[in-house]
C-alpha cells in the first residue's frame, strides 16, 4: 500500500503514513461519491454564473451589465480577438470541458471503457493542472473593480456572477482532487494480471 | 523520453523501505536513484517519481527567499494606475483583493487575497522551515513533516501566476476607457511568477521526504 502524498510504501493495514502523516487508504471507496457531490455543486453554481452579470460598468453616458459571454463578445467587437479568446477559453470552454472530463473519468472508473488507462491518466492530469486557470475571470473582475473607480466618469462594480463563478471553480477543483486516480488502473489489473518485465 | 525507468517488482522481493509506489496508479518499484538531472518515471502512467537536481536545496532556498521578498513588496506598491478625463486612480494588490467589499462579496475578497498573497506567502515560509535545516545538515525542526505536507497540499491553491495573466486581460479591457499604466508592483509580480515556476520545477518531493526520514532515524 503506497502513500499518495510521499509515495512511501507501507504494509497493508497501516492507518497513517509515518513519513508524512497523511492518512493511508488502499482505495478511497467514497472517492466517487465525493467527486459527484462536488461535481453537482460545481454545475449548479455554474448556471447562475452565466445568467447574472459579472461586471456592472457605469460611465457618464451609459450603464452596462456584462455576463461572461457578453463581455467576451464586447471585447471582440473592440478588435481584441486574442483577449476575447482567452476569456472564452478560460471561463466557458475549460469549465464545461472539466465538467465533461470529470464525469467521463468517474463513469468509466466504474463501468470500464475502451479508452486506455494511460490516456485517461493524462486527461486527469490535464484536468488537475488546468482547473485553477478558470479563476482568471474572477481576478479580472477584482482588478477592474478596484482600478476603475473614477467617480462619475467611469466605475466598475462586480456582479453576483463573480461569486457563483468562483464557487463553481472551487467545487470542480475539489471534485478533481477527490478523484482517486488509482481507480483508473484497477480495472486493468482486474482484467489481466500485471505483466512482469 | 523517459531515462532511467524503474524496474517493476513484486512487493516481497525487496525491503519495503526501498520501495516506491506511484501515487497515480499504485504501481510498485524498487528505488534506484537516477543521475542528477535525470528523472525516474513510472512505466505505467508516466508520472515523474524522482527528479533530483544538483544543489537543489540551496537554489530553492535562494529562490524562495526572493519570492517572499517580492510577495511582500508587491503587496504595498501600486500595481496599475489609470487616468481618464482628469480623474486618476492607482491600485495595489491589496486593493484588488479587497474590492468585493459589499455584503456577501466579502467571501470572494478573502478568497482572492488568500489565493494571490497569503497562500503563496505561507508556502514560502513552510518551504524555508523544512529546507533550511535539511540543507545545513541539521536535524529537521519539529513538525517539519507536517509543514512540508501542508505546503504540498496548498500548491494548487496558490494562484499568483493566474492573477498575473488576469492583469493582462484587465488591461486590454479598460484601455479604450482610460489611459492605463503599470506600477512597480506589476513587474515584481511578473518576476515572481517566473520564480515560482522555476522553484516548483526544482523541488523533488521524494528527495525531501527521504531526507526528512533519514534525519529523524
Amino acid at each position: 500500500m503506497a502513500c499518495r502524498r510521499c509515495s512511501r510504501v507501507w504494509p497493508m493495514g497501516q492507518a497513517r503514513c509515518d513519513r508524512c502523516g497523511s492518512k493511508l487508504v488502499s482505495r478511497d471507496t467514497r472517492s466517487l461519491q465525493k467527486v459527484w457531490a462536488w461535481w453537482i455543486a460545481g454545475v449548479i453554481a455554474y448556471i447562475p454564473a452565466n445568467i447574472y452579470p459579472m461586471l456592472v460598468t457605469n460611465t457618464l453616458v451609459y450603464r452596462s451589465e456584462n455576463t461572461i459571454v457578453g463581455g467576451a463578445v464586447e471585447v471582440a467587437h473592440h478588435g481584441a480577438y486574442g483577449v476575447a479568446a482567452i476569456i472564452l477559453i478560460a471561463s466557458v470552454l475549460i469549465p464545461v470541458g472539466k465538467f465533461l472530463a470529470i464525469a467521463f473519468l468517474a463513469i468509466t472508473a466504474q463501468r470500464g471503457t475502451s479508452v486506455t488507462p494511460r490516456a485517461r491518466t493524462h486527461l486527469f492530469e490535464i484536468v488537475e493542472f488546468i482547473g485553477r486557470w478558470s479563476m482568471i475571470d474572477v481576478f479580472v473582475v477584482a482588478i477592474l473593480s478596484s482600478l476603475v473607480q473614477l467617480s462619475v466618469v467611469a466605475s466598475i462594480r462586480p456582479g453576483p456572477a463573480a461569486l457563483t463563478f468562483a464557487i463553481s471553480v472551487i467545487c470542480t477543483m475539489l471534485s478533481a482532487q477527490s478523484f482517486d486516480s488509482r481507480l483508473i488502473w484497477d480495472a486493468v489489473s482486474r482484467q489481466q494480471p500485471r505483466k512482469t518485465p | 523520453m523517459s531515462p532511467d525507468q524503474l524496474e517493476h517488482t513484486t512487493p516481497d522481493a525487496a525491503a519495503i523501505k526501498d520501495l516506491i509506489g506511484c501515487p497515480h496508479c499504485d504501481a510498485l518499484y524498487v528505488v534506484r536513484l537516477p543521475e542528477h538531472g535525470g528523472r525516474a518515471v513510472c512505466t505505467h502512467c508516466h508520472t515523474v517519481l524522482i527528479a533530483p537536481r544538483k544543489k537543489a536545496g540551496k537554489k530553492m532556498i535562494a529562490l524562495t527567499l526572493t519570492v517572499m521578498i517580492l510577495v511582500i513588496a508587491a503587496m504595498f506598491f501600486p500595481f496599475i494606475d489609470i487616468n481618464a478625463s482628469g480623474f486618476g486612480n492607482s491600485t495595489s494588490i491589496l486593493d484588488a483583493a479587497s474590492s468585493f467589499r459589499s455584503g456577501y462579496m466579502v467571501f470572494l475578497s478573502v478568497l482572492v487575497a488568500a489565493a494571490i498573497l497569503f497562500v503563496p506567502l505561507l508556502r514560502t515560509i513552510l518551504t524555508l522551515y523544512v529546507l533550511v535545516p535539511v540543507v545545513r545538515d541539521r536535524p529537521p525542526l519539529p513538525h517539519a513533516r507536517r509543514a512540508f505536507r501542508w505546503s504540498q497540499e496548498l500548491k494548487p491553491w496558490a494562484m499568483a501566476e493566474i492573477f498575473a495573466i488576469g492583469c493582462a486581460v484587465a488591461l486590454v479591457k479598460v484601455q479604450d476607457l482610460a489611459h492605463v499604466g503599470l506600477g512597480p508592483a506589476f513587474w515584481m509580480f511578473a518576476a515572481l511568477v517566473v520564480l515560482v515556476l522555476i522553484n516548483d520545477n526544482f523541488l523533488c518531493t521524494w528527495s525531501v521526504w527521504k531526507s526528512l526520514e533519514l534525519e529523524e532515524d
